[in-house]
């Protein structure tokens, strides 16, 4: 018995970040995020799907490598690490756990090849904002999509008002779409609004919509560990650096603290993280509550750390050229998508029969 | 993650919610530790492995491999019965451990089996008036006269001396050795001649620690766990021990369902406290905390078992688990407004008082073994290996 990741798991993120590391670092990053390279997230993309890891919850029979939530957790772990640019959470883990149910393998290996992104529009569905929504009749989508997750996709997994699930081409007739600016440039967010659009039923049923939105809570939790070990890391670094009144800022107490509150907030929601994607795959009893606490509390956690790792660094946090402020924003984009701290925590009240 | 959610667990769970169901009358609540009741439930756990599960058998224990789904399911079940998980305490949950890890035979013969069935209750003789969180300064000194120790000093906060059988105690042997290395760990009984103790009240109005002095103090030889001269190290593989014990997610999971039951009951304007949603956000944000250091204490007991690194995980739970817990006593009290002040012989008293006093005994566990701060200092520059305080030396 072990609590804890595998050799392989371990193997996995080593590999995964040393990848990123010299692949796409943050002057890359900044080049993606600024527009200077143009297509940047899709070229990453096709990178990664070099290493498999578009595939890694892809069945083998459909040309995937059938890991487990725990991998792409993983994964998703040092993709916020590295706050990189790609189209990870919609195209290899939200949308292949709806495709899987409807039985889609065309999509899937086309997914597991690289050939194909996945955005996903379900917010509406979780709490809808702005008015927004979608209707449909089982076969065509009226309606629109704000706040997307991985704009810019070739396809997208869209929820109606009743949460079934359906998938909808970039270019299907009567979809009409514009990107959305937010402060996280690594993954570009839109708009979509549908008018009588053709879509494929993936799943009407409820435990599809589900799974769907708990895998992407937790993989939102997961780059938010990621992105803030990286916070820490950073301020821990520039802390044995930085010399003031003739020490390093780091020999003050002050500074000690704020680095030690950090890291021991952090520490338990890397269980916590392991365990939630755990139990997606093999304790459905615990995995919807789980999903909650996880994504709520790593939001709140990775505020805290967010906000401390930028005044350990004092001015030079503040500024874009060392570019604190991608792992700032990135940690507060996974915060309100899918659902702000107080509304997943409403949510798991609920689950445990505490709402009347 | 290997966790085998298997059939054994699911019939495990069911023997402990069996065992439950049979003797939870026999549970004590809130009596003293040394009344029958109290040692016949503790001796109940043992022998149906619920606590000491993990001690061998040749010293009283239940004696059974460690296995951490076991282990959560126990704690589950006996949080969701709100039934004590059997004794506490500086002996069970400090000196055990160490007699395990650095004591002699002889010694884990003689102190281990009385200590975990509650018979023989012990105190911690560590600070000093003037040596607190720089414990290793501390004056208490014992010199060798033949076969015997000879202790004289004063120590301070001593939980528990006034009912303590016998009390672990750091004392100066080698004042002339640089202060680390000239401290060594003595284990002698409180009823020796020229002990004398002074009851401290505390913040809570209870008298739970005292100050304790020594005269003369006739310490056989033999009674030293460790060397002569490393207490420090001894002391240190101990302190490793209490912080684990301190913040206990399991008591805070008790804790959190008898706040969930509270908050189902207890009503503002005549809505229940759990209808509203502020205190229910509330309510929901301490229990994501709860959980996850339920998790993260998963995984420090599987690394110890699979000989993994999990240092700084380790490191953190006292800080986290004693302000988590003092969060969660202090929600308490919050969300009953006046109510939430009652105390002692007040009819409105809910929970017998636990919300106050608790609130107020973790404030004192945030203090002791280590404060918080001390603990920042440790995670800081051991756990993150940060530049240490530039030293001070003293003037004249
Ligand atoms: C409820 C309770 C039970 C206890 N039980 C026992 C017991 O059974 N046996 C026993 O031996 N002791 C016991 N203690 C004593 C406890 O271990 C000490 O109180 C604790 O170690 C702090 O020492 P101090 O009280 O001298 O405070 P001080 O060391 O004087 O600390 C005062 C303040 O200064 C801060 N401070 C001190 N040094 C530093 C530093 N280097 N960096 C940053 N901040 C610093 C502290 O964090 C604190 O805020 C108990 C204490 C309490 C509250």
């Amino acid at each position: 018995m072990e609590f804890g990741l595998s050799e392989e798991q371990t193997l996995l993120a080593d590999s995964v970040h040393r990848f990123l590391e010299e692949q796409v670092p943050l002057e890359r990053v900044r080049g993606i995020a600024t527009g200077e390279e143009t297509d940047g997230s899709q070229s990453v993309w096709q990178e990664l799907a070099d290493l498999g890891i578009p595939a890694l919850l892809i069945p083998e029979e459909q040309g995937g490598v059938g890991l487990s939530q725990l991998d792409a957790a993983v994964v998703a772990e040092m993709f916020g690490y590295h706050t990189t640019p790609a189209p990870f959470i919609g195209t290899a883990v939200m949308a292949p756990i709806a495709l899987k149910a409807a039985g889609d393998d065309t999509t899937l290996a086309a997914i597991a090849k690289g050939e194909t992104t996945v955005g996903v529009a379900i917010g509406e569905a979780v709490a809808s904002r702005l008015d927004a929504g979608v209707t449909s009749n089982g076969e065509r989508l009226t309606g629109k999509c704000v706040f997307i997750i991985n704009y810019g996709s070739d396809r997208y997994l869209v929820a109606d008002d009743t949460g079934a699930l359906f998938m909808v081409a970039s270019d299907a007739d009567g979809l009409t779409h514009r990107p959305l600016t937010t402060v996280d440039r690594t993954r570009p967010s839109g708009e979509l609004v549908f008018d009588d659009t053709p879509a494929q039923l993936l799943s009407s049923d409820a435990a599809t919509f589900e799974a769907v939105l708990d895998a992407g809570r937790v993989m939102l939790a997961a780059d938010t560990l990621g992105a803030a070990q990286n916070m820490i890391d950073q301020a821990v670094a520039y802390a044995k650096e930085r010399e003031q009144f003739n020490r390093p800022i780091g020999s003050f107490q002050a500074v000690k603290h704020m680095c030690a509150e950090m890291a021991a907030s952090l520490e338990p929601c890397r269980p916590m993280v392991w365990y939630a994607a755990h139990a997606l795959d093999e304790i459905p009893e615990e995995a919807r509550l789980t999903a909650c606490h996880t994504k709520a509390h790593l939001a709140e956690v990775g505020t805290f750390i967010a906000k401390t790792s930028t005044e350990v660094h004092g001015g030079m946090g503040f500024t874009d050229l060392v570019g604190l402020h991608y792992w700032f924003k990135r940690i507060g984009f996974n915060r309100q998508m899918l659902g702000v701290p107080e509304l997943v925590r409403e949510e798991a009240a609920r689950l445990q029969g505490l709402v009347v | 993650m290997d966790l085998s959610h298997g059939s054994e667990y699911e019939a495990f769970r069911t023997e402990v919610q069996q065992f439950l169901h049979e003797h939870k009358d026999q549970a004590p609540r809130g009596e003293n530790m040394r009344s029958r009741k109290v040692l016949d439930w503790q001796r109940l756990l043992i022998d149906n492995g619920y606590t000491a599960r993990t001690i061998p058998r040749e010293y009283g224990g239940f004696g059974a491999d460690p296995d951490i789904l076991k282990g959560r399911i126990i704690a589950e079940e006996f949080a969701n019965a709100r039934v004590s998980q059997g004794l506490g305490g500086q002996g069970i949950s400090m000196l055990v451990p160490t007699l395990l890890e650095l004591g002699t035979e002889e010694q884990k013969q003689q102190f281990i089996k009385p200590t975990i069935e509650g018979e023989m209750v012990w105190c911690q003789g560590y600070s000093e008036p003037g040596a607190g969180s720089d414990l290793a300064s501390l004056r208490t000194s014992a010199t060798l006269d033949g076969d015997e120790w000879v202790v004289n000093g004063q120590k301070i906060w001593t939980s528990t001396a006034h009912i303590a059988d016998w009390i672990f105690c750091l004392v100066r042997t080698e004042p002339d050795a640089p202060k680390h290395r000239g401290i060594s760990f003595l284990l002698f009984r409180m009823d020796t001649p020229g002990i004398e103790i002074r009851p401290l009240v505390d913040m809570t109005l209870a008298a739970n620690f005292n100050e304790t002095f020594f005269t003369d103090v006739h310490v056989p030889k033999h009674q030293i766990v460790g060397e002569r001269g490393q207490g420090w190290q001894v002391a240190n593989a101990i302190l490793g021990h209490e912080r684990d014990s301190l913040g206990d997610p399991n008591a805070s999971l008790t804790r959190l369902n008898a706040l969930t039951e509270l908050m189902k009951h207890e009503t503002m304007g005549g809505q229940r406290l759990i209808d509203n949603p502020v205190y229910r956000d509330r309510l929901m944000k301490i229990q994501g905390r709860v959980m996850a250091m339920r998790f993260n204490d998963m995984r420090v007991l599987s690394a110890r078992l699979n000989n993994k690194n999990a240092t700084l995980a380790r490191m953190i739970t006292k800080l986290q688990g004693t302000e988590l817990r003092h969060d969660l006593e202090g929600l308490a009290i919050d969300i009953m407004g006046e109510v939430g002040l009652a105390y002692q012989d007040n009819p409105y008293l809910r929970d017998g008082g636990s919300w106050q006093s608790q609130y107020m005994y973790f404030l004192g566990l945030i203090i002791g073994g280590g404060t918080s701060q001390i603990q920042k200092n440790i995670i800081s520059e051991r756990g993150l290996e940060m530049p240490r305080e530039p030293k001070v030396e003293k003037q004249g």
